[in-house]
C-alpha cells in the first residue's frame, strides 16, 4: 500500500430514505429525499456542493451523471456515475473520497439510489450479455446456496444443524431490524418459522434471503481537517478497500466454495490500512452484505471474526448479536432493509455513522468507535468485494 | 471392397410413459406397454447427437467424411441441421453434410445414399444420424403409439460389421399419413386403408421384390428387421405373410418405446446388431410412401466392436413419467402462465457464430505454459469468450483447443433452485470438475429423483435451451451418468 486513506476524509452529513416496496415513490423522489436529509444533517445547501458521485444499477445506463444532476437540478457540476453491481454504492464513496483526499474538492455529494420494484418481477432481473444467453438458468439464491451445500458437506454439518446455524443469522437480524424505522421488514421471526419456511434453493428458505426493495442513501464528504467546521461529531474514513476477482471461481478447480477470496483480500488490506491487528476484538460493529444467510456466515470467517470452520459456534453462542462481542447488522442488514442495489453500500455506512454519533435510538450500541462495512457485487465463485472501516 | 455398417449407436430418452397414463387422461382405446418421451430440452437434433456420440466411441472423428441428418422433425425448414450436428460432434470442416427429411424413410434413404456415395469412392465413411420427436395431437392413438429417440449408423468401407449386399426400393404415392407446412401434428386418412393398402401391401411387395431380385428365400435370413406402423397388429401379420419363424422376427419395440418415425427402422437394426453373430444375414426394411429394403451380411468385425449403450442399455435405464400434465408441459402442448422473472435475453447470432465451437462442441482451452485445461466461463452470470489469458498462471496467448464434451467429472457443489423459471423444477445447477482438469457450471437435466451428493460422477449431454425468433439454441448440460 503506497498511502493509507485513514483519517484524511470525513463524513459530515448523511441521508437515508425509507427502504421498502415504495409503490408511490419514483427514483427521483428517493434521490431528492436522501440528498435533502444529507444537506440538512451537514448544515449545508446544494449550492455548496462542488462535485457529485452517483451509483445506480438498473435505470441510468447511458444517462450519464444526469441520473443524479437531473433530479436535483444541480448546477452544471462534474458528476460521475459508478456501477459495480451490488457493491456500486461503496465504490462510489471510494472514488469520491479519493478526489477529496487529493485536494481537488472540499464538499462532495455521494448518493446511491435504486428503484427496483417497478420491474414487475420477483427477485432481480438478470441480463445475459455474452454468447446469446447460453447459460445456466439459476437465480441469486441458487448461486449462493452452492456455498451452503459445500460448507455443510465439507464440515460434515447435518442438514438440520446447518439449517439451524443459518436460521440464527436471520433470526438475529430480524430481531435487530424491529428497531430500525427505515427498514423494509420490522418483524421479529421465530427460529421455527425460519426453519420451516418454504425452500427457495436448498438449504436457503424464504427467511434466508434478503428482500428486494427500493431506497436511496447519501453522504456529504469533506477533507478531515475541515470536518469540525461542520459538526462536532464527524465520522472519519479509516479504510476503503476493494478486491475484484478475475472471474475465476467457475473456471479453476482451485476455488473451494467455502469462502469468498475477494473478501479475504479486501479485508486484509482494509485492516492494514486502518491499522487493525485483531478485527474480532477491535471492531465494534459490522454491516455485512447478508444477501443470504450463508453469505453472512462465510463472511465472518473471511473477515477473521471467526476462525475457519468455526462460525457456527460463534453464531449460535450469540457473539454477533447486538449485545454480543461484535454486533453484526445492528440495524437488521440487507435481511431487513432489502437490497436496492445502488444504495445498499451507503445505507451500511449510514448505520455506522449514526451509531458513532450516538443517534441510533433503540439500536444504540455502547460507545462504538469503529465500524466495518462489507459490500458484495456478483456471486461467491467470483465477485467484487468492498470492505470499509469508519470511526470516530 | 465391401460397403456397409462400421458402427452403430442409439439413444432413447430416460423418460417413459405407460400408455395407461394416456388412457387415464382421455379414455378411448386401451393400448398396452409404454412409450419413450423426450425431456423438454430434447428434440430430434439432441437425440441424434447422443446416438452419434454412442456410435463414435473409440472412432477417430477426424476420419469421417460426411454427416447426414435424417428426420421428419427437423428444427428448420431453411437452414441445414447436419452442419450443426457436425460441429457439435466435432467433425472436420471439409465434409459432406445433408439433411434428409420429410419422409418416414429418411433414415433408410440416408443410409442408402451414404452407401452409394462410399461405393462410388467419393467418401470413405459417412455418419447417418437420425432423431425423431413426432408430435401427435392429445387424446388420440398416435400420442400413445409414438416414441422419441435417436440412432446413428456409420457407413463406410473399412472394418465393416455388416456389409450391404443389396437393396431394393419402391416409390408409392399415397397421402396416408401426412403433416402439411405450418402444421404441428400429423394427420391420417381412414386407418384401415392406411394400414392395409399402404403399409401391409407396399412393404410386403418390396420385401418380396427384394428376395426375388437377389434370388433369396425367407429361410436364408437370421433376422427380418422391418418397422411397424403406429399400431401393433400389422407387424406380426407381416411376419405371417412372409411365413417367418418367431426367432426371425426382430422385436418392433412397440411395447417398450413406441414408434420413432423415420429413425425407427435404424433403431430396430441397432437392436438387432447388438445380438447379431458373424455370418448372420439380415433383411432390413422400412416403409413410408414406398419402401427401402436391404440385405445385410454380418461380418466377424462385429466381435471387435467396443462397448456402447445402444438400444438395450438405454431401454433398461428409465424413469417412468406418471404425470400426463408434465407430458403436456414438456411438449409445449398447453399455454402456461409466465413466471414473474426476468426476460430471456435475445440471442446474438454474431456472438454465437464467433464462439460456435465453444457452445456446440464444448471447446475450452489448455494452457501450454502450465497445462491447465479451462472452459471459458466466468463473470456474474456465466459468459463465454475465447480464453486468452490463463486463469491459473496468467500467461498470455499460449492456449490450445481442448474439448470438454466427452469428459466426465465429479460434482463439486450444486443447487436446487425453486425460484428459477423451469419446465422441470427445481432447476438443478451443478459445478463439475472434469476428470482431467477444468471446471464448469451447467444446468443439470434428466435428474429426476436421483439424490445428489458432492463428489458423484456426472457426464455432459447436448440439449436445447430455448428458441428465440426461430433460432434454436443448443448447449450442454450435466446429468448423472446415465447407464
Amino acid at each position: 500500500m503506497v498511502e493509507s486513506i485513514k483519517d484524511r476524509v470525513a463524513i459530515v452529513g448523511m441521508g437515508c430514505t425509507q427502504f421498502g416496496e415504495l409503490w408511490d415513490k419514483s427514483r427521483v423522489d428517493l434521490i431528492v429525499e436522501a440528498a435533502k436529509e444529507a444537506y440538512e444533517d451537514a448544515g449545508i445547501e446544494q449550492k455548496d456542493i462542488q462535485a457529485g458521485w452517483y451509483s445506480n444499477y438498473y435505470d441510468t445506463t447511458g444517462l450519464t451523471g444526469m441520473g443524479l444532476a437531473g433530479p436535483l437540478r444541480m448546477d452544471y457540476l462534474p458528476i460521475t456515475r459508478v456501477e459495480n453491481a451490488c457493491a456500486s454504492a461503496s465504490d462510489t464513496l471510494r472514488n469520491a473520497t479519493y478526489a477529496v483526499a487529493a485536494g481537488i474538492y472540499d464538499r462532495v455529494l455521494v448518493l446511491g439510489a435504486e428503484k427496483i420494484k417497478d420491474q414487475g418481477l420477483s427477485g432481480l432481473a438478470v441480463r445475459n450479455l455474452d454468447m446469446g444467453g447460453l447459460m445456466f438458468s439459476m437465480t441469486m439464491p441458487g448461486m449462493f446456496s452452492m456455498m451452503a451445500t459445500k460448507y455443510f458437506n465439507h464440515y460434515n454439518i447435518s442438514p438440520e444443524d446447518g439449517k439451524r446455524m443459518l436460521a440464527y443469522v436471520s433470526w438475529k437480524s430480524h430481531k435487530n431490524g424491529v428497531d430500525s424505522p427505515k427498514a423494509h421488514f420490522r418483524k421479529e421471526v421465530s427460529m421455527e418459522q425460519i426453519i420451516k419456511a418454504p425452500i427457495i434453493a436448498w438449504p436457503l428458505g424464504l427467511f434466508d434471503c434478503c428482500g428486494v426493495s427500493d431506497g436511496a442513501a447519501a453522504a456529504i464528504i469533506v477533507p478531515a481537517k475541515d470536518a469540525k467546521k461542520y459538526r462536532d461529531d464527524p465520522v472519519y474514513i479509516k479504510a476503503l478497500q476493494m478486491s475484484v476477482a478475475p472471474a475465476d471461481g467457475t473456471t479453476t478447480t482451485k476455488y473451494d466454495f467455502l469462502h469468498v477470496e475477494s473478501t479475504r483480500r479486501a479485508g486484509a488490506k482494509a485492516f492494514e490500512e486502518a491499522g487493525i491487528t485483531n478485527p474480532r476484538e477491535e471492531i465494534d460493529m459490522a454491516e455485512l452484505h447478508d444477501c443470504f444467510s450463508i453469505t453472512e456466515a462465510v463472511t465472518m470467517e473471511d473477515l477473521l471474526f471467526s476462525k475457519e470452520g468455526n462460525v457456527k459456534e460463534d453464531i449460535e453462542s450469540g457473539f454477533f448479536d447486538r449485545d454480543g462481542g461484535l454486533s453484526v447488522q445492528p440495524d437488521g442488514g440487507l435481511k431487513c432493509f432489502g437490497h436496492p442495489i445502488g444504495a445498499t453500500g451507503l445505507r451500511m455506512v449510514y448505520e455506522i455513522y449514526k451509531q458513532c454519533q450516538g443517534k441510533a435510538d433503540k439500536r444504540q450500541l455502547k460507545d462504538p468507535k469503529l465500524g466495518l462495512t462489507h459490500n458484495l457485487g456478483g456471486q461467491p465463485p467470483h465477485c467484487t468485494i468492498f470492505v470499509g472501516v469508519f470511526g470516530t | 471392397m465391401a460397403v456397409g455398417i462400421i458402427s452403430y449407436g442409439a439413444y432413447i430418452p430416460l423418460h417413459r410413459m405407460s400408455r395407461e397414463v394416456f388412457y387415464n387422461a382421455w379414455g378411448g382405446a386401451k393400448m398396452g406397454g409404454e412409450r419413450s418421451v423426450c425431456n423438454f430440452d430434447e428434440d430430434s437434433v439432441t437425440m441424434a447427437m447422443e446416438s452419434a456420440v454412442d456410435c463414435l466411441g473409440g472412432i477417430d472423428r477426424n476420419k469421417i467424411d460426411g454427416l447426414f441428418f435424417a428426420t421428419t422433425t427437423q428444427p428448420y425448414l431453411e437452414k441445414l441441421t447436419a452442419s450443426l450436428l457436425a460441429t457439435a460432434i466435432d467433425l472436420r470442416e471439409d465434409i459432406r453434410t445433408l439433411d434428409i427429411t420429410d419422409t418416414l424413410r429418411a433414415g433408410t434413404s440416408a443410409v442408402a445414399t451414404a452407401a452409394d456415395i462410399v461405393k462410388a469412392g467419393s467418401a470413405k465413411s459417412i455418419l447417418v444420424a437420425a432423431g425423431e420427436h413426432r408430435m401427435a395431437a392429445p387424446a388420440g392413438d398416435f400420442e400413445m403409439a409414438m416414441g422419441d429417440g435417436g440412432v446413428s449408423l456409420l457407413i463406410g468401407d473399412e472394418n465393416v460389421i455388416a456389409t450391404i449386399e443389396g437393396s431394393y426400393h419402391i416409390s408409392d404415392e399415397f397421402a396416408g399419413v401426412w403433416r402439411a407446412e405450418g402444421e404441428e401434428f400429423i394427420r391420417t386418412w381412414e386407418d384401415r386403408m392406411v394400414l392395409d393398402k399402404g403399409y401391409s401391401e407396399v412393404l410386403l411387395k418390396a420385401i418380396k421384390g427384394c428376395l426375388q431380385k437377389y434370388n433369396l428365400q425367407a429361410g436364408d435370413f437370421a433376422k427380418f428387421v422391418y418397422d411397424s406402423p403406429l399400431e401393433s397388429r400389422r407387424h406380426p401379420q407381416m411376419a405371417k405373410s412372409l411365413k417367418l419363424t418367431e426367432e426371425q422376427v426382430q422385436n418392433p419395440l412397440f411395447s417398450t418405446m413406441g414408434n420413432c418415425g423415420s429413425a425407427h427402422a435404424m433403431m430396430m437394426l441397432a437392436d438387432a446388431l447388438e445380438e447379431a453373430k458373424p455370418g448372420d444375414k439380415i433383411l432390413w426394411a422400412s416403409y413410408g410412401n414406398g419402401a427401402d429394403v436391404f440385405i445385410l451380411q454380418v461380418t466377424p468385425e462385429i466381435e471387435k466392436l467396443g462397448p456402447r449403450r445402444g438400444v438395450k442399455k438405454h431401454l433398461e435405464s428409465k424413469r417412468m413419467l406418471e404425470n400426463y400434465d408434465r407430458y403436456l408441459r414438456w411438449r409445449k402442448l398447453v399455454p402456461l402462465e409466465r413466471a414473474r422473472r426476468g426476460e430471456q435475453s435475445p440471442v446474438s447470432i454474431s456472438t454465437q457464430h464467433r464462439d460456435i465451437k465453444i457452445s456446440l462442441a464444448l471447446y475450452g482451452v489448455k494452457c501450454k505454459a502450465c497445462g491447465a485445461p479451462q472452459f471459458s466461463q466466468g463473470g456474474s452470470y456465466g459468459y463465454f469468450t475465447p480464453l486468452r489469458v490463463c486463469v491459473d498462471c496468467q500467461t498470455y496467448d499460449q492456449m490450445e483447443p481442448y474439448r470438454f464434451s466427452d469428459k466426465s467429472g465429479k460434482l463439486t457443489t450444486y443447487t436446487e433452485d425453486r425460484l428459477a423459471d423451469s419446465n422441470d423444477p427445481p432447476t438443478t445447477v451443478t459445478v463439475i470438475d472434469w476428470e482431467d482438469g477444468g471446471r464448469g457450471i451447467f444446468d443439470m437435466t434428466d435428474r429426476g429423483g436421483v439424490e445428489l451428493s458432492v463428489g458423484m460422477e456426472l457426464e455432459m449431454t447436448f440439449r436445447k435451451l430455448f428458441t428465440d425468433r426461430g433460432v434454436h439454441n443448443y448447449f450442454w448440460k450435466t446429468r448423472p451418468v446415465r447407464c
